[in-house]
């Protein structure tokens, strides 16, 4: 999940918030009204939708790098022009996402000092390495489909400039992952060496797919409030859930194997038992100890610096900033 | 990066392991403000004749980059006719505070066709100069 990250600081100062303005407040949200930039809010609501929304921003941004440099190594014209396209929206979610963050008061400029100084989060399976073609098949079709079970389902949500954004996205988005099925399903019916690649990019993959929808509900202890806000719209685990009903069965018809054999699909309750995803590993990698996080940020870092001189050319003596209207 | 380039990332992808990244990166110095420049209304209008609606905000130094911008984030996928952008420095618009001065719009109901109940007053005096008549005969 992109903005998993909002769980780990516990909620503060709500009990400070006027009580009938808060009232109101919950009472439009529980209406299925949306909360616009200028409407009142809790300082919290602000805190935790700038912050889920400025983290997926980021994820977006990092998110173009794994696949980014497959695009001069794809297999034949047809993908590498598919490959850029999708490479491209990505970067472009990022910008639809920097504008809605941007209307809750927190400068552009500052989010992405933020993302480069290491201090913003970002989503941990982008600090994971793309080592074959298949794991860019992986990629485009399992990390899009978990993406689009959460945004999808956030694109319900209570802030009217996220929602609107997530729109927009969630329409790119449903052509990444029929095209990242389409790279699986080619390599594997393809040669015993491709199904083999696959299987192996799928093995690397499995554990950061399930760390993407964010820790288990009983480490996040104050989830309740979010989901009455329609900040997060599903728990984490529910997210897992639903993830796991969808894809598992389309994985196991393709013949591939699922590196975990706990995985089960309990007949009576219906839920997806699996065995603990190392979810200390999903820390150590958060707090910028994964294999690429280093690469990642010195990448991005190294792009912005080629482009100052650009950015300072071309800025303008009166310019002034604005909040963005919306 | 300009610090001295004692090692580079070594990187599981060559492509990156070309670009001689240092392995020691220069202390990060955070962006002036302005930086990403500033901000442009994004409208949009579907089909011609449409009439243009306020789809979101780009970045931009100038109106002929924000349109770039906005062609890139705005018109990816479906159809579009136009795209129109505007300084967001160069919108007037009441303050968020002062909403409530179009609270009063619906209650001036006399500005309203249906406030007036022309039908019945005329039947009213159909009736009457219906009788008048019969008086006077």
């Amino acid at each position: 999940m992109y903005g998993n990250l909002s769980i780990v600081e516990p909620l503060r100062g709500v009990e400070q918030e006027d009580p009938e303005k808060l009232a109101e407040f919950e009472e439009r949200i529980a209406r299925g009204e949306k909360i616009e930039p200028h409407d009142w809010m809790p300082r919290e609501y602000r805190r935790q939708v700038l912050r889920m929304v400025e983290q997926h921003a980021h994820s977006e941004i990092i998110g173009a790098l794994p696949e980014g440099t497959w695009i001069t190594r794809a297999p034949g014209f047809h993908r590498k022009l598919a490959l850029m396209a999708k490479v491209q929206d990505e970067v472009g979610h990022a910008q639809l996402l920097y504008s809605a963050a941007e209307t809750l008061g927190k400068p552009r400029e500052q989010m992405i000092n933020d993302l480069l100084s290491g201090k913003a989060k970002y989503s941990n399976v982008f600090n994971y390495p793309a080592l074959t073609w298949a794991d860019t098949a992986i990629i485009a079709w399992l990390i899009d489909a978990g993406a689009i079970i959460n945004q999808t389902l956030n694109s319900k949500g209570s802030y009217g400039p996220y929602v609107r954004a997530l729109e927009r996205i969630c329409k790119e988005e449903a052509f990444h992952l029929k095209y990242g099925y389409d790279n699986v399903v080619t390599l594997a019916s393809g040669t015993k060496r491709q199904r083999q690649m696959l299987q192996e990019a799928l093995n690397r993959w499995w554990k950061p797919i399930m760390h993407f929808f964010g820790p288990p509900d009983h480490m996040s202890i104050h989830s309740e409030k979010l989901l009455r806000w329609k900040v997060k719209m599903a728990s984490n685990d529910e997210m897992r859930q639903m993830f796991l009903d969808a894809y598992v069965p389309k994985i196991w018809e393709l013949g591939l194997s699922i590196p975990d054999p706990n995985l089960r699909k309990d007949p009576q309750t219906g839920r997806w038992e699996y065995s603990d995803p190392d979810w200390d590993e999903f820390w150590r990698v958060i707090n910028g100890n994964g294999p690429c996080n280093r690469e990642r940020l010195a990448v991005r870092r190294m792009a912005d610096e080629m482009g100052a001189w650009v950015r300072r050319a071309l800025l303008k003596p009166e310019t002034r900033y604005l909040e963005p209207l919306f | 990066m300009s610090a001295p380039q004692t090692a580079v990332i070594r990187s599981l992808d060559p492509r990156i392991t070309r670009l001689q990244i240092p392995e020691q990166l220069p202390e990060f110095q955070p962006k002036p403000p302005l930086d990403e420049w500033e901000p442009y209304e994004v409208f949009w209008k579907e089909k011609p004749g449409d009439q243009p609606i306020h789809v979101g905000t780009v970045h931009a130094p100038n109106a002929e980059m924000a349109l770039a911008f906005a062609k890139e984030n705005y018109c990816r996928r479906g159809r579009t006719a136009a795209i129109w952008v505007v300084r967001t420095a160069d919108i007037f618009t009441f303050s968020p505070d002062d909403a409530d001065m179009f609270a009063t719009v619906p209650e001036k109901t006399y500005r309203e066709p249906d406030a007036y109940k022309v039908a019945q007053k005329l039947l009213r005096f159909k009736r009457q100069h219906a009788a008048g008549e019969s008086h006077g005969t």
